[in-house]
């Protein structure tokens, strides 16, 4: 399945290795996460009140709706982080932190 | 040694307000949130992206590169605080975070420059993933160079509509329709005040002109009736002015209604709030050179008041002037009163907006009762209906303590003004009779860092 966002430029850049739910995944560097996990996936996140997946709204940081969890357990908000070599990403809820 | 002033924001209104300061042999503290200055209508891509200026800017390329060349003369000139997150204000200081460490600037004197952001109604269905906001699809553009999706609808109203949708069919993408709530009529009966800007006038004439001269849908005095998908946005289904049904099939929707201030440090100060009538909003109080009601607390720019980048440039200079006046340095008078004459046409321009494009009240009121408001924890318009009916919740704070409506993450900065109205309504008061959501610390999330176990 395609994913939400569309590049229109800027795709000459260095690319940037990360895991997604356990599956590789190539981002380009000065990628948001937001933006990584979007141009494959449709998908950021579960609504924790059982509505369906969320990915994201603003873009800019005030709606909170693009929080990850790292496989380490730490939290993410999507549209601010730069995409950083070897970033592992849970999009399925809490993960047991695995360091 | 006295404390510095401190600037929140380094947008169009925080860069000029620190260049003024320092013009006058002051230090000041910069404080962004971002990486990077340039705040959002000049929000620049990262440093690997090689754009010129001219295709992220358009005609405001000059004003653009100008702010960012500004900004960077004066990083050695003031205390630079980029990716900081300024999360409270107390007495004469700021609650900071960066990278997980917080600290305390004290201050002598406050700007606020944090801006605005999309005023936004729920659409049924407008959480699904496909749906953004209008800034944020702006965002995707100019500071990612992707688009939200490769047939887009924009809906809403406000000159963003026509600006962002001009954006992505010059990007190449097939915008599906352009869909306003606001009737056409309403430009023309506020004709007189948008001519106080003549250039602004005419470029959004122009945008609109070339959108038709193209092909793409532009319809006014629409209603949007709800968005369709299974786990992604597959359609708009939206109503005519003459109560036409229409399915429009797209991959995505930028969503905005104007601008909605950034407002909870200022209320966090202990800023004093009045109803704006024309925006529906609570706004701060505010002198005409941006002073609060707060000794030593200033605002400036779109956080202020939406008037938009180049109102937000003289709003903060004149900011930095009442500052230094009220700190007792000469400031000429001529400055001020050149300030405060440019500033003039822009407000009015402003008033002409929002009489124009009309935040569309009665479509927030008459959202269907299951129609998630809050996303943040998926409260329902029939929910909020609920609280102010059965509960009997008097005002927006009290409805938010009985059904969580605004107690999310983002504070009721999404659903905030939307829940507002859907509680009037449903109590039968005037919106301004149910207040306003107070702002709480930390006004966004801070990392809560657990160590794990050696």
């Amino acid at each position: 399945m395609a994913g939400l966002l569309q590049r229109v430029a800027e795709t000459g850049r260095r690319t940037v290795a990360i895991e997604v739910d356990g599956q590789a995944l190539s981002a380009l560097e000065g990628d948001t996460l937001l933006v990584a996990l979007l141009i494959h996936g449709a998908r950021l996140r579960e609504s924790e009140f059982g509505d369906g997946p969320r990915a994201g709204f603003c873009l800019m940081g005030a709606c909170q709706d693009c929080w990850v969890w790292t496989a380490a357990g730490e939290r993410l908000r999507a549209c601010t982080t730069a995409v950083a070599e070897g970033m592992r990403i849970v999009t399925e809820g809490a993960p047991w932190p695995t360091p | 040694m006295a404390d510095p002033v401190i600037v929140v924001g380094a947008g169009p209104a925080g860069i000029r307000a620190a260049e003024r300061l320092v013009e006058a042999g002051l230090r000041p503290v910069l404080i962004e949130e971002g990486a990077r200055d340039g705040g959002q209508i000049y929000r620049r891509q990262p440093a690997n992206f090689t754009r010129p200026p001219q295709a992220l800017y358009g005609s405001a390329a000059a004003k653009a590169t100008a702010l960012h060349a500004t900004a960077e003369a004066l990083r050695p000139l003031l205390d630079w605080r980029p990716d900081t997150l300024v999360w409270a204000v107390r007495e004469r200081e700021v609650l900071v975070a960066t990278a997980g460490q917080a600290a305390r600037l004290p201050f002598c004197a406050l700007i606020l420059a944090t801006g605005a952001t999309d005023r936004i109604c729920p659409v049924p269905g407008w959480t699904l993933p496909g749906v953004t906001s209008l800034g944020g699809a702006q965002i995707a553009l100019k500071a990612q160079a992707c688009a939200i999706g490769a047939r887009p609808v924009f809906l809403g109203t406000g000159p963003l509509l026509y600006l962002v949708a001009w954006q992505y069919m010059q990007a190449g993408l097939r915008v599906q329709a352009v869909l306003d709530t606001s009737r056409f009529a309403l430009r023309v009966a506020a004709r007189r005040d948008l001519a106080a800007r003549p250039g602004l006038l005419a470029q959004g004439i122009r945008y609109t002109a070339d959108l038709m001269a193209r092909g793409v849908r532009i319809v006014t005095g629409v209603t949007p009736s709800g968005i369709e998908g299974q786990d992604r946005v597959a359609a708009l289904r939206w109503i005519h002015a003459d109560g036409e049904d229409e399915r429009t099939p797209c991959d995505a929707i930028g969503l905005g209604f104007g601008l909605r201030a950034e407002t909870q440090l200022a209320d966090l100060a202990g800023c004093d709030f009045a109803f704006d009538a024309a925006a529906r909003q609570w706004l701060p109080v505010l002198d005409q050179d941006g002073r609060s009601s707060v000794p030593g607390i200033l605002l400036a720019g779109d956080g202020a008041l939406a008037r938009g980048a180049d109102a937000a440039e003289l709003a903060g200079r004149l900011a930095a002037c009442a500052v230094l006046a009220d700190l007792g340095a000469a400031v000429p008078a001529a400055e001020p009163e050149s300030l405060r004459r440019r500033l003039a046409p822009m407000t009015r321009f402003r008033r002409g907006l929002e009489a124009a494009f009309p935040w569309p009240a009665p479509l927030a009121a008459g959202l269907p009762d299951d129609t998630i408001v809050c996303r943040c924890e998926a409260i329902t318009a029939g929910e909020i209906r609920h609280a102010g009916t059965a509960l009997e919740a008097p005002e927006v704070n009290r409805a938010k303590a009985f059904i969580r409506a605004g107690m999310g993450s983002c504070q009721g900065r999404i659903c905030g003004l939307a829940a507002a109205e859907i509680l009037a309504a449903a109590r039968g008061v005037a919106v301004e009779a149910v207040g306003r959501l107070r702002a709480a610390a930390p006004v966004k999330p801070l990392p809560v860092l657990t160590a794990a176990a050696p």
